[in-house]
């Protein structure tokens, strides 16, 4: 296996949705290319600090403000329909 | 004393609460079908936090991303009636903010082939340029507020195509299916543009988490 093979696998291989086979050839790759090891660490890392980093959370007087806005448009929409 | 749950009954829980929950979801559409705005209520409690998320992630504007979340649930509840569900109701409210997303974006600049289409070539796709080790736990070199403003800026400089595969898959963790579901693109495609995504992002945050030469990568 190159590394272009390594890299192509790399997606299913992080999401561990690859068959045993495949798996066991990425792991053999890994074990001696010390690039691709550290492609793959870097890469998992990148997905996890992104998953946890909570960027853009809505605070709750904003939600607040949203949920009134969007109940109050469509309890105006049934009332036109229902009239 | 903690009971020990075999992982098999543990996976059976979860797939009876995963089904549990779905059953009450399509009750809740079902209600909101008929009118209930309270049953809508509970929807939009549900996921209005993802959607301003997904929002945030793909127009990069808080003012854009609040009246995404406004346009995608009443547009939503404009078109109950549409929604035939054959797919998961958050699946589709998602594709809903999506398009509104997009349609901020392409407001917002001169650009307007802003598109899911594309299929976009950068100079620093899938090939690797430096393959630097990070520091361990490279989040705990900056502090709270300086580690976020990193990675919005990181995120930012990706393709929206990227972005937004990216914030589906591995912000909101949508499947692969329904990720292709909600963006109506082919399974490839979002694993292509993923693989992608993943690679230019990590690239890019080197800079900030690489281990410095003979040092301890402490800050």
């Amino acid at each position: 296996m190159t590394c272009t093979d390594f890299l192509k696998e790399l997606t299913d291989y992080l999401d561990a949705t690859i068959d045993a086979s495949t798996q066991a050839e990425l792991e053999d790759h890994l074990a001696w290319c010390h690039n691709c090891y550290v492609i793959c660490n870097t890469t998992k890392k990148t997905i996890e600090i992104y998953r946890d980093s909570q960027l853009y959370e809505l605070p709750e007087d904003l939600r607040t403000k949203l949920e009134v806005a969007i109940l109050s448009k469509c309890t105006a929409k049934k009332k036109r329909s229902t009239t | 004393m903690h009971e020990i749950v075999h992982p098999e009954t543990m996976a059976i829980i979860e797939t009876k609460a995963r089904d549990a929950a779905a059953t009450d979801e399509l009750a809740l559409v079902q209600a909101a079908k008929r009118g209930d705005v309270a049953a809508f209520e509970q929807l939009v409690k549900r996921y209005d936090r993802n959607i301003f998320r997904i929002a945030q992630h793909i127009t990069q504007n808080r003012e854009d991303a609040e009246d995404v979340v406004q346009d995608a649930f009443l547009k939503a509840y404009e078109n109950l009636e549409q929604f035939q569900g054959n797919s998961k109701f958050y699946t589709w409210l998602v594709r809903i903010a999506v398009n509104e997303s997009l349609m901020k974006l392409r407001r917002r600049r001169s650009d307007r082939t802003v598109s899911l289409d594309e299929d976009i070539q950068t100079e620093e796709d899938t090939m690797p340029r430096e393959v630097a080790d990070w520091s361990p736990n490279p989040e705990q070199l900056y502090k709270q507020g300086e580690l976020k403003d990193i990675l919005r800026k990181t995120v930012q400089g990706l393709p929206a195509s990227f972005r937004t595969v990216f914030v589906l898959r591995d912000v909101e963790g949508l499947s692969t299916e329904e990720t292709a579901e909600a963006l109506d693109l082919s399974i490839p495609a979002v694993k292509s543009r993923l693989l992608r995504a993943r690679l230019q992002l990590r690239e890019r945050l080197n800079k900030y988490f690489r281990k410095p030469k003979g040092g301890d990568g402490k800050k």
